[in-house]
Protein backbone atom coordinates (compact mmCIF):
# COMPACT_ATOMS: atom_id res chain seq x y z
CA UNK A 1 0.00 0.00 0.00
CA UNK A 2 2.46 2.22 1.20
CA UNK A 3 6.08 2.05 -0.35
CA UNK A 4 8.86 4.56 0.75
CA UNK A 5 12.72 4.10 -0.94
CA UNK A 6 15.75 6.48 0.58
CA UNK A 7 13.33 8.95 1.07
CA UNK A 8 15.27 12.14 2.70
CA UNK A 9 14.39 15.57 3.20
CA UNK A 10 17.00 18.08 3.26
CA UNK A 11 16.42 21.67 5.34
CA UNK A 12 18.89 24.44 4.88
CA UNK A 13 21.18 23.22 7.16
CA UNK A 14 19.68 20.42 8.54
CA UNK A 15 18.76 16.29 7.28
CA UNK A 16 15.13 16.07 8.74
CA UNK A 17 14.63 12.58 7.69
CA UNK A 18 17.76 10.85 6.19
CA UNK A 19 17.47 7.76 3.27
CA UNK A 20 14.52 5.94 5.20
CA UNK A 21 12.83 2.90 2.94
CA UNK A 22 9.90 0.90 4.42
CA UNK A 23 6.61 -0.82 2.46
CA UNK A 24 3.33 -1.15 4.59
CA UNK A 25 1.05 -3.78 3.74
CA UNK A 26 -2.56 -3.13 2.98
CA UNK A 27 -4.84 -3.33 6.15
CA UNK A 28 -1.40 -3.01 8.21
CA UNK A 29 -1.63 -0.52 11.29
CA UNK A 30 2.23 0.51 11.85
CA UNK A 31 3.56 2.61 14.46
CA UNK A 32 6.05 5.13 14.02
CA UNK A 33 7.89 5.68 16.70
CA UNK A 34 10.79 8.03 17.82
CA UNK A 35 11.77 10.78 19.82
CA UNK A 36 10.61 14.00 19.22
CA UNK A 37 12.32 15.64 16.41
CA UNK A 38 13.40 12.22 14.95
CA UNK A 39 11.71 13.44 11.20
CA UNK A 40 8.19 11.53 12.07
CA UNK A 41 5.73 14.13 11.56
CA UNK A 42 8.25 15.27 8.45
CA UNK A 43 7.92 11.47 7.07
CA UNK A 44 4.13 12.33 6.96
CA UNK A 45 3.98 15.41 5.60
CA UNK A 46 5.96 14.26 2.92
CA UNK A 47 3.51 10.79 2.64
CA UNK A 48 0.46 13.38 3.00
CA UNK A 49 1.61 15.55 -0.41
CA UNK A 50 2.04 18.49 1.92
CA UNK A 51 5.98 18.54 1.83
CA UNK A 52 8.23 17.63 -1.24
CA UNK A 53 10.83 15.01 -0.87
CA UNK A 54 14.71 15.88 -1.51
CA UNK A 55 15.35 13.27 -2.66
CA UNK A 56 13.93 9.79 -2.78
CA UNK A 57 10.33 8.59 -3.69
CA UNK A 58 7.13 7.78 -1.57
CA UNK A 59 4.39 5.92 -3.35
CA UNK A 60 0.73 5.50 -2.17
CA UNK A 61 -1.81 3.06 -3.75
CA UNK A 62 0.67 3.27 -6.86
CA UNK A 63 0.84 6.74 -7.07
CA UNK A 64 3.82 8.98 -6.83
CA UNK A 65 3.72 11.68 -4.20
CA UNK A 66 5.56 13.94 -6.46
CA UNK A 67 4.08 12.97 -10.04
CA UNK A 68 0.05 12.56 -8.80
CA UNK A 69 -0.58 14.63 -5.37
CA UNK A 70 -4.28 15.03 -6.17
CA UNK A 71 -4.59 11.20 -6.42
CA UNK A 72 -2.19 10.37 -3.74
CA UNK A 73 -4.62 12.75 -1.63
CA UNK A 74 -7.89 11.39 -2.75
CA UNK A 75 -6.64 8.14 -1.15
CA UNK A 76 -4.94 9.73 2.34
CA UNK A 77 -6.99 10.32 5.29
CA UNK A 78 -4.63 13.08 7.88
CA UNK A 79 -5.08 13.95 11.03
CA UNK A 80 -1.88 16.56 11.78
CA UNK A 81 -0.36 16.70 15.22
CA UNK A 82 -2.84 19.95 15.79
CA UNK A 83 -6.65 18.56 14.74
CA UNK A 84 -7.11 21.08 11.58
CA UNK A 85 -10.52 22.62 12.90
CA UNK A 86 -11.75 25.91 12.25
CA UNK A 87 -13.17 27.32 15.93
CA UNK A 88 -15.86 29.39 13.81
CA UNK A 89 -17.11 26.44 12.24
CA UNK A 90 -19.93 23.75 14.08
CA UNK A 91 -18.90 20.11 13.95
CA UNK A 92 -21.56 19.25 11.24
CA UNK A 93 -20.61 21.81 9.23
CA UNK A 94 -17.00 21.59 8.95
CA UNK A 95 -17.25 17.54 8.31
CA UNK A 96 -19.46 18.67 5.43
CA UNK A 97 -16.93 21.24 4.17
CA UNK A 98 -14.12 18.71 4.42
CA UNK A 99 -16.09 16.03 3.24
CA UNK A 100 -16.94 18.37 0.19
CA UNK A 101 -13.39 19.19 -0.92
CA UNK A 102 -12.26 15.43 -0.86
CA UNK A 103 -14.57 15.28 -3.52
CA UNK A 104 -17.74 14.20 -1.31
CA UNK A 105 -21.69 15.68 -2.41
CA UNK A 106 -25.44 14.84 -2.29
CA UNK A 107 -26.87 12.40 0.42
CA UNK A 108 -23.55 10.31 0.03
CA UNK A 109 -21.79 13.59 2.10
CA UNK A 110 -24.63 13.55 4.37
CA UNK A 111 -24.47 9.67 5.24
CA UNK A 112 -20.48 9.91 5.41
CA UNK A 113 -20.80 12.93 7.91
CA UNK A 114 -23.86 10.98 10.14
CA UNK A 115 -21.83 7.64 9.51
CA UNK A 116 -18.22 8.94 10.66
CA UNK A 117 -20.06 11.25 13.81
CA UNK A 118 -21.49 8.12 14.90
CA UNK A 119 -18.23 6.09 14.60
CA UNK A 120 -15.58 9.31 16.44
CA UNK A 121 -18.93 8.67 18.96
CA UNK A 122 -19.15 13.07 18.05
CA UNK A 123 -22.93 12.57 17.69
CA UNK A 124 -23.66 14.79 20.52
CA UNK A 125 -21.48 17.72 19.86
CA UNK A 126 -22.78 18.10 16.16
CA UNK A 127 -24.15 21.28 16.25
CA UNK A 128 -21.49 23.15 18.92
CA UNK A 129 -19.25 25.64 17.69
CA UNK A 130 -15.47 23.67 17.50
CA UNK A 131 -13.60 26.75 19.22
CA UNK A 132 -16.24 26.03 22.44
CA UNK A 133 -15.20 21.44 22.11
CA UNK A 134 -12.59 20.01 24.78
CA UNK A 135 -9.11 18.65 23.42
CA UNK A 136 -10.87 15.01 23.17
CA UNK A 137 -13.80 16.18 21.17
CA UNK A 138 -11.14 18.11 18.72
CA UNK A 139 -9.02 15.37 18.65
CA UNK A 140 -11.98 12.77 17.89
CA UNK A 141 -13.73 15.79 15.34
CA UNK A 142 -10.04 15.59 13.42
CA UNK A 143 -10.42 11.86 13.46
CA UNK A 144 -13.49 11.96 12.32
CA UNK A 145 -12.18 14.77 9.36
CA UNK A 146 -9.66 12.35 8.36
CA UNK A 147 -11.92 9.19 7.55
CA UNK A 148 -14.82 11.10 6.24
CA UNK A 149 -13.94 10.17 2.62
CA UNK A 150 -13.16 6.37 3.49
CA UNK A 151 -9.65 6.65 2.56
CA UNK A 152 -7.51 3.58 1.67
CA UNK A 153 -4.55 4.83 3.98
CA UNK A 154 -4.82 6.52 7.66
CA UNK A 155 -2.07 8.90 8.59
CA UNK A 156 -1.99 9.99 12.18
CA UNK A 157 0.42 12.16 14.15
CA UNK A 158 0.14 11.56 17.15
CA UNK A 159 -3.55 11.00 17.74
CA UNK A 160 -3.60 10.82 21.34
CA UNK A 161 -1.36 13.56 22.35
CA UNK A 162 -2.68 15.79 25.32
CA UNK A 163 -5.45 13.38 26.07
CA UNK A 164 -6.31 12.34 29.61
CA UNK A 165 -5.82 8.53 29.85
CA UNK A 166 -10.05 7.59 29.43
CA UNK A 167 -9.32 9.67 25.98
CA UNK A 168 -6.11 7.69 25.19
CA UNK A 169 -7.89 4.48 25.70
CA UNK A 170 -11.05 5.08 23.50
CA UNK A 171 -8.82 6.71 20.99
CA UNK A 172 -6.95 3.98 20.80
CA UNK A 173 -10.03 1.38 20.76
CA UNK A 174 -10.90 3.23 17.80
CA UNK A 175 -7.80 3.69 16.29
CA UNK A 176 -7.86 -0.52 16.51
CA UNK A 177 -11.33 -0.70 15.45
CA UNK A 178 -10.18 1.27 11.86
CA UNK A 179 -7.40 -0.95 11.06
CA UNK A 180 -9.64 -3.62 9.44
CA UNK A 181 -10.99 -0.83 6.75
CA UNK A 182 -8.10 1.29 6.21
CA UNK A 183 -3.95 0.97 6.38
CA UNK A 184 -2.60 3.26 9.55
CA UNK A 185 0.09 4.74 10.27
CA UNK A 186 0.43 6.42 13.32
CA UNK A 187 3.09 8.19 14.97
CA UNK A 188 3.53 8.72 18.46
CA UNK A 189 6.66 8.62 21.43
CA UNK A 190 4.05 6.66 23.63
CA UNK A 191 5.44 3.22 23.83
CA UNK A 192 2.82 1.42 25.15
CA UNK A 193 0.69 2.79 22.70
CA UNK A 194 2.78 1.18 20.07
CA UNK A 195 2.36 -2.27 22.08
CA UNK A 196 -1.05 -2.09 22.37
CA UNK A 197 -2.42 -1.03 18.91
CA UNK A 198 0.50 -1.49 15.90
CA UNK A 199 1.34 -4.61 14.42
CA UNK A 200 4.27 -3.50 12.86
CA UNK A 201 6.89 -0.71 14.20
CA UNK A 202 9.35 1.52 12.25
CA UNK A 203 11.56 3.02 14.52
CA UNK A 204 13.06 6.24 13.46
CA UNK A 205 16.28 8.39 15.15
CA UNK A 206 17.63 11.48 14.26
CA UNK A 207 15.99 11.00 10.92
CA UNK A 208 17.48 7.57 10.36
CA UNK A 209 15.97 4.58 10.28
CA UNK A 210 16.83 2.14 13.04
CA UNK A 211 14.70 -0.78 13.12
CA UNK A 212 11.59 -1.85 11.46
CA UNK A 213 10.05 -5.08 12.24
CA UNK A 214 7.06 -6.42 13.89
CA UNK A 215 6.38 -5.50 17.90
CA UNK A 216 7.09 -9.55 18.70
CA UNK A 217 9.76 -10.08 16.21
CA UNK A 218 11.42 -6.77 17.78
CA UNK A 219 10.56 -7.91 21.42
CA UNK A 220 12.49 -11.49 20.92
CA UNK A 221 15.22 -9.90 18.54
CA UNK A 222 16.69 -7.33 21.73
CA UNK A 223 16.72 -9.77 24.35
CA UNK A 224 18.64 -12.82 22.53
CA UNK A 225 17.95 -15.39 24.98
CA UNK A 226 15.09 -16.16 27.20
CA UNK A 227 15.24 -14.84 30.91
CA UNK A 228 12.70 -15.25 33.81
CA UNK A 229 12.26 -13.25 37.03
CA UNK A 230 12.40 -15.06 40.08
CA UNK A 231 12.10 -13.89 43.39
CA UNK A 232 13.33 -15.93 46.71
CA UNK A 233 12.09 -15.26 50.18
CA UNK A 234 14.60 -16.96 52.90
CA UNK A 235 12.53 -19.03 55.35
CA UNK A 236 13.80 -17.15 58.92
CA UNK A 237 14.12 -13.80 57.94
CA UNK A 238 17.36 -14.20 56.33
CA UNK A 239 19.31 -14.59 52.65
CA UNK A 240 22.11 -15.84 51.68
CA UNK A 241 22.20 -14.05 48.05
CA UNK A 242 25.35 -15.44 46.66
CA UNK A 243 24.36 -18.77 47.77
CA UNK A 244 20.97 -18.70 46.19
CA UNK A 245 22.77 -17.27 43.08
CA UNK A 246 24.77 -20.33 43.08
CA UNK A 247 22.61 -22.85 43.24
CA UNK A 248 20.79 -21.03 40.66
CA UNK A 249 23.53 -21.32 38.16
CA UNK A 250 23.99 -24.88 38.41
CA UNK A 251 20.08 -25.66 37.23
CA UNK A 252 21.13 -26.73 33.98
CA UNK A 253 20.40 -24.70 31.08
CA UNK A 254 20.81 -21.66 32.69
CA UNK A 255 23.42 -18.99 31.38
CA UNK A 256 23.49 -15.94 33.23
CA UNK A 257 21.82 -14.97 36.98
CA UNK A 258 21.40 -11.00 38.04
CA UNK A 259 20.54 -10.45 41.09
CA UNK A 260 18.71 -6.88 40.44
CA UNK A 261 17.13 -6.20 44.02
CA UNK A 262 17.30 -7.00 47.82
CA UNK A 263 14.92 -6.55 50.26
CA UNK A 264 15.72 -7.67 53.81
CA UNK A 265 15.11 -11.18 53.61
CA UNK A 266 14.02 -11.29 49.94
CA UNK A 267 16.20 -10.97 46.54
CA UNK A 268 15.11 -10.57 43.19
CA UNK A 269 16.52 -12.31 40.41
CA UNK A 270 16.65 -12.22 36.58
CA UNK A 271 17.76 -15.66 35.28
CA UNK A 272 18.95 -15.87 31.30
CA UNK A 273 18.78 -19.24 29.62
CA UNK A 274 19.82 -21.05 26.90
CA UNK A 275 17.90 -19.99 23.80
CA UNK A 276 14.58 -22.40 23.67
CA UNK A 277 15.57 -24.45 26.80
CA UNK A 278 11.98 -23.86 29.35
CA UNK A 279 13.98 -23.49 32.96
CA UNK A 280 11.29 -22.48 34.88
CA UNK A 281 9.92 -25.91 36.33
CA UNK A 282 13.46 -26.77 37.45
CA UNK A 283 14.32 -23.50 38.78
CA UNK A 284 10.53 -23.78 41.16
CA UNK A 285 12.36 -27.18 42.36
CA UNK A 286 15.71 -25.83 43.08
CA UNK A 287 14.26 -22.82 45.29
CA UNK A 288 11.76 -25.16 47.23
CA UNK A 289 14.38 -28.07 47.69
CA UNK A 290 17.00 -25.78 49.27
CA UNK A 291 14.24 -24.29 52.10
CA UNK A 292 13.72 -20.87 50.27
CA UNK A 293 10.24 -19.78 49.29
CA UNK A 294 9.54 -19.10 45.90
CA UNK A 295 7.20 -15.56 46.13
CA UNK A 296 7.08 -14.71 42.61
CA UNK A 297 8.00 -16.75 38.68
CA UNK A 298 7.32 -15.18 35.43
CA UNK A 299 8.74 -14.98 31.94
CA UNK A 300 10.73 -11.17 31.73
CA UNK A 301 9.52 -9.92 28.55
CA UNK A 302 11.63 -6.91 27.48
CA UNK A 303 9.42 -3.74 27.22
CA UNK A 304 9.61 -1.87 24.26
CA UNK A 305 10.97 1.10 25.94
CA UNK A 306 13.85 -0.59 27.23
CA UNK A 307 14.20 -2.10 23.26
CA UNK A 308 13.67 1.23 21.63
CA UNK A 309 16.33 2.90 24.31
CA UNK A 310 18.95 0.24 23.11
CA UNK A 311 18.36 1.06 19.87
CA UNK A 312 18.44 4.77 19.76
CA UNK A 313 20.75 4.27 22.50
CA UNK A 314 22.08 6.42 25.32
CA UNK A 315 19.33 7.29 28.06
CA UNK A 316 19.42 3.95 29.40
CA UNK A 317 22.35 3.67 31.48
CA UNK A 318 21.84 7.18 32.98
CA UNK A 319 18.51 5.73 34.31
CA UNK A 320 19.16 2.73 35.85
CA UNK A 321 21.65 4.57 37.93
CA UNK A 322 19.28 7.22 39.11
CA UNK A 323 17.54 4.57 41.34
CA UNK A 324 19.36 3.67 44.26
CA UNK A 325 17.75 0.80 45.45
CA UNK A 326 18.87 -1.04 42.41
CA UNK A 327 21.86 -3.44 42.63
CA UNK A 328 23.67 -4.88 39.82
CA UNK A 329 25.86 -7.85 40.50
CA UNK A 330 27.23 -9.74 38.06
CA UNK A 331 27.78 -13.66 38.54
CA UNK A 332 30.38 -15.00 39.34
CA UNK A 333 31.09 -16.69 36.10
CA UNK B 1 -14.63 25.30 -10.41
CA UNK B 2 -16.45 23.28 -7.72
CA UNK B 3 -13.66 23.19 -5.32
CA UNK B 4 -13.15 27.16 -6.02
CA UNK B 5 -16.69 27.70 -4.75
CA UNK B 6 -16.15 25.51 -1.59
CA UNK B 7 -13.53 26.89 -0.62
CA UNK B 8 -14.86 30.92 -1.35
CA UNK B 9 -18.13 29.73 0.81
CA UNK B 10 -16.43 28.20 3.54
CA UNK B 11 -14.82 31.63 3.61
CA UNK B 12 -17.46 33.98 3.54
CA UNK B 13 -18.87 31.82 6.20
CA UNK B 14 -15.69 32.39 8.17
CA UNK B 15 -16.16 36.11 7.17
CA UNK B 16 -19.66 36.60 8.75
CA UNK B 17 -19.42 34.14 11.37
CA UNK B 18 -16.88 36.40 13.05
CA UNK B 19 -17.57 39.80 13.96
CA UNK B 20 -15.43 41.07 11.05
CA UNK B 21 -17.54 40.71 8.01
CA UNK B 22 -20.01 43.05 10.45
CA UNK B 23 -17.69 45.46 11.71
CA UNK B 24 -15.93 46.27 8.24
CA UNK B 25 -19.69 46.54 7.16
CA UNK B 26 -21.20 48.80 10.24
CA UNK B 27 -17.36 51.08 9.81
CA UNK B 28 -17.84 51.31 5.95
CA UNK B 29 -21.87 52.05 5.93
CA UNK B 30 -21.21 54.90 8.39
CA UNK B 31 -17.97 56.45 7.04
CA UNK B 32 -19.62 56.42 3.55
CA UNK B 33 -22.86 57.80 4.88
CA UNK B 34 -21.12 60.71 6.14
CA UNK B 35 -19.33 61.42 3.08
CA UNK B 36 -22.31 60.86 1.21
CA UNK B 37 -24.01 63.50 2.94
CA UNK B 38 -21.44 65.62 3.72
CA UNK B 39 -21.27 65.39 -0.43
CA UNK B 40 -25.16 66.33 -1.15
CA UNK B 41 -25.07 69.08 1.64
CA UNK B 42 -22.90 70.96 -0.35
CA UNK B 43 -23.80 70.25 -3.60
CA UNK B 44 -27.76 71.72 -2.27
CA UNK B 45 -25.98 74.67 -0.54
CA UNK B 46 -24.25 75.47 -3.81
CA UNK B 47 -27.10 75.09 -5.85
CA UNK B 48 -28.99 77.64 -3.51
CA UNK B 49 -26.16 80.03 -3.76
CA UNK B 50 -26.52 80.17 -7.14
CA UNK B 51 -30.13 80.56 -7.80
CA UNK B 52 -29.84 83.57 -5.33
CA UNK B 53 -27.30 85.15 -7.66
CA UNK B 54 -29.17 84.47 -10.65
CA UNK B 55 -26.49 82.19 -12.32
CA UNK B 56 -27.45 79.38 -14.11
CA UNK B 57 -24.30 77.81 -13.62
CA UNK B 58 -25.20 73.65 -14.93
CA UNK B 59 -25.07 71.38 -11.88
CA UNK B 60 -24.28 67.87 -12.37
CA UNK B 61 -25.13 65.03 -9.94
CA UNK B 62 -22.94 62.79 -11.79
CA UNK B 63 -19.70 65.31 -12.04
CA UNK B 64 -20.24 66.92 -8.40
CA UNK B 65 -21.61 63.98 -6.29
CA UNK B 66 -20.78 60.19 -7.80
CA UNK B 67 -17.78 60.89 -9.46
CA UNK B 68 -15.90 61.99 -6.60
CA UNK B 69 -17.52 59.52 -4.01
CA UNK B 70 -16.76 57.07 -5.89
CA UNK B 71 -13.10 57.72 -6.07
CA UNK B 72 -13.26 58.51 -2.26
CA UNK B 73 -14.44 54.61 -2.18
CA UNK B 74 -11.15 54.04 -3.66
CA UNK B 75 -9.36 55.59 -1.03
CA UNK B 76 -11.30 54.03 1.69
CA UNK B 77 -10.56 51.17 0.30
CA UNK B 78 -7.12 51.33 1.16
CA UNK B 79 -8.03 50.91 4.71
CA UNK B 80 -10.28 48.72 4.21
CA UNK B 81 -8.74 46.12 2.15
CA UNK B 82 -5.78 45.16 4.55
CA UNK B 83 -8.58 43.90 6.86
CA UNK B 84 -10.18 42.14 4.73
CA UNK B 85 -7.01 40.22 3.29
CA UNK B 86 -4.92 39.89 6.60
CA UNK B 87 -6.98 36.48 7.78
CA UNK B 88 -6.95 35.04 4.56
CA UNK B 89 -3.74 32.97 4.67
CA UNK B 90 -2.28 34.14 7.97
CA UNK B 91 -4.69 32.65 10.29
CA UNK B 92 -4.86 29.01 8.47
CA UNK B 93 -1.16 29.34 8.87
CA UNK B 94 -1.10 29.83 12.79
CA UNK B 95 -4.31 27.26 13.34
CA UNK B 96 -2.58 25.02 10.96
CA UNK B 97 -5.52 24.52 9.29
CA UNK B 98 -3.55 24.69 6.24
CA UNK B 99 -2.28 20.95 6.31
CA UNK B 100 -5.70 20.44 6.20
CA UNK B 101 -5.88 22.47 2.96
CA UNK B 102 -2.45 21.55 1.43
CA UNK B 103 -3.53 17.49 2.22
CA UNK B 104 -6.93 17.74 0.33
CA UNK B 105 -7.19 16.90 -3.18
CA UNK B 106 -7.45 20.72 -4.30
CA UNK B 107 -4.98 22.51 -6.51
CA UNK B 108 -3.12 25.87 -4.60
CA UNK B 109 -4.75 27.72 -7.51
CA UNK B 110 -7.97 26.67 -6.60
CA UNK B 111 -7.40 27.24 -2.50
CA UNK B 112 -6.34 30.44 -4.02
CA UNK B 113 -8.33 31.86 -6.29
CA UNK B 114 -11.34 30.59 -3.95
CA UNK B 115 -10.25 32.80 -0.99
CA UNK B 116 -9.79 35.97 -3.32
CA UNK B 117 -13.19 35.79 -4.64
CA UNK B 118 -14.87 35.60 -1.16
CA UNK B 119 -12.64 38.87 -0.31
CA UNK B 120 -14.26 40.59 -3.12
CA UNK B 121 -17.67 39.08 -2.39
CA UNK B 122 -17.05 40.83 0.75
CA UNK B 123 -16.11 43.90 -0.85
CA UNK B 124 -19.10 43.87 -2.95
CA UNK B 125 -21.29 43.62 0.21
CA UNK B 126 -19.32 46.70 1.26
CA UNK B 127 -20.14 48.57 -2.05
CA UNK B 128 -24.01 47.87 -1.88
CA UNK B 129 -23.91 50.48 0.84
CA UNK B 130 -22.81 52.96 -1.32
CA UNK B 131 -25.49 51.87 -3.34
CA UNK B 132 -28.41 51.91 -1.28
CA UNK B 133 -26.72 55.58 -0.71
CA UNK B 134 -26.55 56.62 -4.88
CA UNK B 135 -30.70 55.00 -4.75
CA UNK B 136 -31.64 58.29 -3.18
CA UNK B 137 -30.06 60.33 -5.95
CA UNK B 138 -32.40 58.28 -8.84
CA UNK B 139 -35.09 59.04 -6.62
CA UNK B 140 -34.78 63.07 -6.21
CA UNK B 141 -32.75 63.33 -9.00
CA UNK B 142 -32.03 62.36 -12.70
CA UNK B 143 -27.99 60.85 -12.74
CA UNK B 144 -26.85 59.20 -15.47
CA UNK B 145 -26.40 55.53 -14.52
CA UNK B 146 -23.69 54.38 -17.33
CA UNK B 147 -21.25 56.27 -15.65
CA UNK B 148 -22.11 54.92 -12.24
CA UNK B 149 -21.90 51.67 -13.45
CA UNK B 150 -18.93 52.09 -15.22
CA UNK B 151 -17.58 53.40 -11.80
CA UNK B 152 -18.64 50.42 -10.04
CA UNK B 153 -16.63 48.55 -12.66
CA UNK B 154 -13.26 50.40 -12.11
CA UNK B 155 -13.94 49.68 -8.16
CA UNK B 156 -14.41 46.07 -8.28
CA UNK B 157 -11.09 46.10 -10.56
CA UNK B 158 -9.25 47.93 -8.47
CA UNK B 159 -10.27 46.46 -5.26
CA UNK B 160 -9.91 42.71 -7.12
CA UNK B 161 -5.82 43.90 -7.68
CA UNK B 162 -5.31 45.56 -3.83
CA UNK B 163 -6.76 42.30 -2.75
CA UNK B 164 -4.57 40.10 -4.41
CA UNK B 165 -2.07 42.41 -3.94
CA UNK B 166 -3.23 41.36 0.38
CA UNK B 167 -3.61 37.88 -0.32
CA UNK B 168 0.06 37.68 -1.21
CA UNK B 169 1.06 39.54 1.92
CA UNK B 170 -0.71 37.44 4.16
CA UNK B 171 0.98 34.19 3.05
CA UNK B 172 3.79 35.10 4.06
CA UNK B 173 3.48 35.23 7.79
CA UNK B 174 1.24 33.50 10.76
CA UNK B 175 0.74 36.58 12.48
CA UNK B 176 -2.37 38.61 10.67
CA UNK B 177 -1.26 42.08 12.70
CA UNK B 178 1.50 41.99 10.31
CA UNK B 179 0.10 40.57 7.19
CA UNK B 180 -2.75 43.67 7.81
CA UNK B 181 -0.16 46.37 8.60
CA UNK B 182 2.06 45.53 5.37
CA UNK B 183 -0.69 45.31 2.89
CA UNK B 184 -1.55 48.85 3.96
CA UNK B 185 1.80 50.02 3.78
CA UNK B 186 2.13 48.27 0.28
CA UNK B 187 -1.45 50.11 -1.15
CA UNK B 188 -0.67 53.90 0.65
CA UNK B 189 2.60 53.64 -1.32
CA UNK B 190 1.07 52.55 -4.45
CA UNK B 191 -1.64 55.42 -4.06
CA UNK B 192 0.64 58.15 -2.97
CA UNK B 193 3.58 57.21 -5.63
CA UNK B 194 1.77 58.34 -7.87
CA UNK B 195 2.08 62.27 -6.64
CA UNK B 196 5.45 63.05 -8.36
CA UNK B 197 3.87 63.42 -11.64
CA UNK B 198 2.16 66.24 -10.60
CA UNK B 199 5.56 68.86 -10.99
CA UNK B 200 7.80 65.93 -12.25
CA UNK B 201 7.73 64.88 -16.01
CA UNK B 202 10.86 62.83 -16.84
CA UNK B 203 10.77 59.32 -17.18
CA UNK B 204 11.10 57.73 -13.91
CA UNK B 205 7.77 60.15 -12.63
CA UNK B 206 6.12 58.45 -15.13
CA UNK B 207 6.64 55.38 -14.67
CA UNK B 208 5.95 55.86 -10.87
CA UNK B 209 2.51 57.40 -11.65
CA UNK B 210 2.19 54.92 -14.37
CA UNK B 211 2.13 52.55 -11.30
CA UNK B 212 -0.04 54.57 -8.93
CA UNK B 213 -2.87 52.46 -8.26
CA UNK B 214 -5.65 55.65 -8.04
CA UNK B 215 -4.57 57.20 -11.26
CA UNK B 216 -5.69 54.21 -13.39
CA UNK B 217 -9.72 54.96 -11.90
CA UNK B 218 -9.56 58.26 -13.12
CA UNK B 219 -10.95 57.03 -16.45
CA UNK B 220 -13.04 54.94 -14.79
CA UNK B 221 -14.81 57.47 -12.82
CA UNK B 222 -15.44 59.83 -16.06
CA UNK B 223 -17.85 57.01 -17.23
CA UNK B 224 -15.10 55.83 -19.56
CA UNK B 225 -13.51 52.23 -20.44
CA UNK B 226 -10.08 52.92 -21.12
CA UNK B 227 -8.52 49.18 -21.95
CA UNK B 228 -5.21 50.42 -20.66
CA UNK B 229 -6.57 51.26 -16.93
CA UNK B 230 -8.58 47.79 -17.63
CA UNK B 231 -5.56 45.95 -18.20
CA UNK B 232 -3.36 47.12 -15.58
CA UNK B 233 -5.94 46.45 -12.89
CA UNK B 234 -5.88 42.87 -14.74
CA UNK B 235 -2.55 42.42 -14.73
CA UNK B 236 -2.30 43.32 -10.96
CA UNK B 237 -4.72 40.93 -10.15
CA UNK B 238 -2.89 38.06 -12.17
CA UNK B 239 0.71 39.30 -10.87
CA UNK B 240 -1.11 38.98 -7.49
CA UNK B 241 -2.24 35.79 -7.59
CA UNK B 242 0.41 34.12 -9.23
CA UNK B 243 2.77 35.49 -6.53
CA UNK B 244 0.13 33.84 -4.18
CA UNK B 245 0.95 30.67 -5.85
CA UNK B 246 4.76 30.99 -5.65
CA UNK B 247 4.42 31.63 -2.12
CA UNK B 248 2.22 29.07 -1.15
CA UNK B 249 4.34 26.51 -3.37
CA UNK B 250 8.02 27.76 -1.52
CA UNK B 251 5.81 27.26 2.00
CA UNK B 252 6.13 23.85 1.26
CA UNK B 253 9.53 23.58 0.08
CA UNK B 254 10.59 25.83 3.28
CA UNK B 255 8.04 24.69 5.34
Amino acid sequence: MITVKDLTKRYARTIAVDQISFEVAKGQIVGFLGPNGAGKTTTMRMLTCFLPPSAGTATVAGFDVLEHPLEVKRRIGYLPETPPIYPEMETAEYLKFVGKLKGLSGADLGKRVDYVCGRCAISDVKNKLLGKLSKGYRQRVGLAQAIIHNPDVLILDEPTAGLDPKQINETRDLIKDLAGEHTIILSTHILPEVEQTCEQVIIINKGKLVATDSVRNLQARARGAESVVIEVAGRNGTLDVPIVQHKLEQVSGVSRVLCKQQIDSRALFEVESQKGRSVRGDLARTVVQCGWDLNELRPAAMSLEEIFLQLTGSEAPAERAEEPKVLVQESQQ
Amino acid sequence: MRNIWIICRKELGSYFASPVAYLLLTMFGVIFGFFFWNALGYFVVEGMEMQMRGQSFPMNLNEQIIRPLLSNVGVIGLFFIPMITMRLFAEEKRTGTIELLATSPVRDLEIIVGKWLAALILYCCLLLFTAVNFAFLFKYGNPDWKPLAMGYLGLLLQAGALLAIGTFISTLTKNQIIAGAATFGVELLLWVIGWVGEYETSMWARVLSYLSIITHFESFGRGVLDSKDAVFYLTLIFLGLFFTARSMESLRWRS
